[in-house]
């Protein structure tokens, strides 16, 4: 076998239509996308209750948080995933069936979302709380001392005031979210590495294809950092200025 | 929140890993939790009824599931649960020999290199680490065999092999995290102590071993913890890979017996001390480094 | 408080809600999301095809089922029929009982012997003595990796894989020295580019019908016994009818259904 370079890079091989893989390496990557921005969207909104519960919650709530967050932040990744692939689609329906509904067939899509989301709602709750609590007191009195009640005391001063806070460690989340999906792969479903393999395999040039899923995600980290530098621009004016 | 809360070991645990100005952030507004009495936190009456509730979860757990499987598969388990180790401790010492000197470039090398470090950290940080895997396990393994010179070299009978793939995978990846890490670290150390050793007549090399380079490990301490734990999260990675670690162990327990949950939670347990026992480890190691002057 | 952990709920029940399709009537048939030519491979358009794909259209449409194909790990291939994230296999799984203790089979749909294949130049047999001392890839949980064990493992080292797809690419990349599989899909990488210029034939394992049981047949769960009936009905019919044939000629001059 010669080691003949211009048989190692068939660039042919990555065209929008068939032949090409092009195409479907893109679906791919939309369908990442979307499961990291469904979980991370869900994550988040796990983090608001869930740093709230932490922090005003009950003690009961307290605790439970306290397992939720140091057992997701404790166990791999991939072993979550796939203990939530199979029981997160049997709890759901054993739940509604015991509430005498049917069961309902949960898509790839929706079960990768649910899995990425709880992870990333633990790694959020610790995010978010760390943020509420430097939020100063002083503002919290005082808008408490207007009269405002709980909800628009949440939606108008702890809310805006923490999120200069919050943006770093949210941004980083976003990050770990979007390569996180690459392990719904072990569970068979089509994101980009998956379809990355698959090309591989079919066509056998493994390297070309790799590399060009890793382009991919990191255009992606790219152009999300550039994204997050303006959020965070904007959100921390006012502030003064970081060394 | 109340003082009455155990200390736990999340206190331990960055909540993300990455962007270690983020890290800092953070780490900056969420303070260790405060040391207090552990048995006495844990004897309020909610948590005596929750650790009931857990209890007897456990015990249905026990009783209700199928565990007939484990006595015949504790010898392979536990030789995974070395490969694990095996394979955390080699990357994650080596990654942060590799970590110390892409730390440094970045805050003093020259351009040309202080880019390279950086685009190396932005490229192995940008990408997920299955993919890094897979490309040097299946992508690089398929060019080397082109080459009859590397077939027949005396590295062949390691490269055939599939841990030094993981290794090197794992290595460079921990290497990326903890080079930001270190970054941050060389360049926060205040002026005047270097000055100070400047001005003792140090030269710039024992400038470096007996000021810098220590101040920085010892600020980056604190994120090491954290940084192992997630890089013990990420070793079950090499499972696809042919590495027989713990996670591949129990992937075989799957495909022999059947069975799905109880191998899984047997997995996540397993993981749990794992992760426990670094935590206490690094919190015993911190205590015995006096952080005067931090 | 309280409020804000009632809107993450109605909002996590709302996102589970709004993904899960309605249609209950519908057949999600599964099979391994990897290349495993000729029966089931992607290609450049993202559709699957081979042999079992046309078998798949040619039973579901005997059978009037609305069949939905959803390719899954297939190291996860029987908890996700058991956890019904898919209701049929047909993914070239061999009828075996260890995995009849778990779900049930359709009758055989095709049958071809179990062979070994390894580097050109190295002779060897597929015997524990000829294997001796060599290291021997499979796919993890098929039949093949449960013969390897019981025949080979005293003779060679055993390395689990995934994927078919990865074993060939291991022993093309000479960290094996062999691969032991399905006689049809290695003959599939011999006759590719790859498998053409590295490796050959040694031949096919002695016969341990217990482990490498009797034939292909479409995986179902235990309770599906209607959906059963159907399946059977369907092969009879086309086999009798000729489609089977008509589509099997496609791929193979021989008769891929065993006597």
């Amino acid at each position: 076998m010669a080691a003949d370079a211009s048989s190692l890079i068939d660039w042919s091989l990555l065209a929008f239509s068939a032949p090409g893989w092009g195409g479907v390496l893109l679906a791919g990557f939309v369908n990442s996308i979307q499961i990291a921005i469904g979980g991370y969207s869900l994550g988040l909104l796990l983090g608001v209750g869930g740093a709230f519960g932490k922090l005003y919650g009950g003690p009961i709530t307290r605790d439970l948080l306290e397992i939720y967050t140091t057992l997701v932040r404790a166990v791999p990744e991939l072993v979550l995933i796939l203990l939530l692939y199979y029981a997160g689609t049997d709890g759901v329906n054993q739940v509604l069936a015991l509430a005498g509904y049917p069961p309902i067939d949960i898509s790839g899509l929706a079960a990768g979302i649910f899995v990425i989301g709880v992870v990333q709602g633990a790694y959020s709750t610790e995010v978010l709380r760390g943020a509420i609590k430097a939020v100063p007191s002083g503002q919290m009195e005082a808008a408490r001392a207007y009269g405002m009640a709980p909800v628009q005391m949440l939606r108008r001063i702890t809310l805006p005031a923490m999120l200069p806070y919050a943006i770093p460690g949210l941004a980083n989340l976003w990050l770990i979210a979007t390569k996180d999906t690459a392990l719904l792969a072990v569970v068979g479903f089509s994101e980009l590495t998956l379809v990355t393999r698959q090309a591989a395999g079919t066509t056998k040039h493994y390297m070309l294809f790799f590399v060009a899923a890793g382009v991919l995600y990191l255009l992606l980290t790219l152009v999300s950092n550039g994204l997050i530098a303006l959020i965070e621009r904007r959100a921390r004016r006012g502030f003064p200025e970081v060394a | 929140m109340s003082s009455s809360n155990a200390p736990s070991p999340k206190a331990d645990m960055p909540p993300e890993p990455g962007a270690p100005d983020a890290r800092d952030h953070v780490a900056a507004i969420m303070p260790a939790a405060p040391e207090s009495s552990a048995l006495k936190a844990l004897l309020v009456p909610h948590r005596i009824v929750l650790m009931l509730i857990f209890a007897g979860a456990i015990l249905a757990m026990a009783l209700l599931m199928r565990w007939d499987w484990l006595p015949g598969y504790l010898p392979r388990i536990g030789s995974g649960i070395v490969v694990t180790l095996i394979m955390l401790f080699a990357s994650a010492g080596l990654g942060f020999l590799l970590a110390v000197p892409l730390g440094l470039v970045q805050v003093t090398g020259p351009w040309p290199l202080k880019r390279a470090a950086q685009a190396f950290c932005t490229l192995i940080r940008g990408t997920p680490l299955l993919l890094q895997l897979w490309l040097l396990y299946y992508g690089l393994g398929s060019i080397f065999a082109q080459y009859p010179e590397i077939r027949s070299s005396f590295l062949w009978p390691y490269l055939r092999q599939s841990w030094p793939y993981g290794l090197a995978a794992l290595t460079i990846s921990f290497a990326a995290y903890e080079g930001e890490v270190m970054r941050g670290a060389f360049a926060g150390i205040p002026a005047g102590e270097l000055e100070a050793g400047r001005a003792y007549g140090m030269g710039r090399f024992t400038l470096f071993r007996r000021i810098w380079l220590p101040r920085a490990v010892h600020r980056a301490l604190p994120t090491l913890a954290g940084e192992t734990v997630l890089q013990l999260k990420s070793t079950p990675l090499v499972a696809t890979i042919t590495v027989i670690d713990v996670y591949a162990v129990i992937s075989r327990v799957r495909q022999e017996t059947f069975l799905t949950y109880e191998p899984l939670l047997l997995l996540a347990a397993i993981y749990c001390c794992l992760t426990g026992i670094l935590v206490v480890a690094f919190r015993a190691l911190e205590n015995r480094i006096p952080t005067r002057g931090v | 408080m309280k409020k804000a952990l009632s809107i993450c709920a109605l909002a996590l029940l709302a996102a589970l809600a709004s993904t899960a399709g309605a249609k209950a009537e519908q057949v999600k048939v599964g099979f391994a999301a990897e290349p495993y030519p000729p029966f089931t491979s992607p290609d450049a358009n993202g559709n699957w095809v081979g042999w079992e794909v046309d078998f798949q259209k040619a039973i579901c449409a005997e059978a009037k089922l609305d069949c939905v194909i959803t390719p899954v790990a297939w190291d996860g291939i029987i908890p996700a029929l058991t956890s019904k994230k898919i209701d049929m296999i047909i993914g070239s799984m061999s009828i075996t009982d260890e995995r009849k203790k778990t779900i049930d089979f359709s009758d055989k749909y095709y049958n071809t012997p179990t062979a070994v294949i390894g580097a050109k130049g190295v002779p060897f047999e597929a015997t524990p003595e000829g294997l001796a001392g060599k290291i021997l890839g499979v796919q993890a949980s098929t039949i093949h990796a449960d013969y390897a064990k019981k025949h080979f493992s005293t003779a060679a080292e055993i390395k689990e894989y995934q994927t078919q797809d990865e074993a060939n690419q291991d022993l093309a990349a000479g960290r094996l020295d062999a691969v032991q599989a399905d006689s049809i899909t290695l003959e599939a990488f011999l006759d590719s580019e790859q498998g053409k210029a590295c490796c050959e034939m040694k031949g096919n394992v002695a016969d341990d019908p217990v482990i490498l049981g009797a034939g292909v047949g479409v995986g179902l769960r235990k309770e599906d016994t209607a959906l059963k009936e159907k399946i059977n009905a369907a092969i009879k019919a086309i086999r009798a009818n000729g489609t089977y044939d008509a589509f099997s000629k496609k791929y193979f001059d021989f008769n891929i259904y065993g006597e």
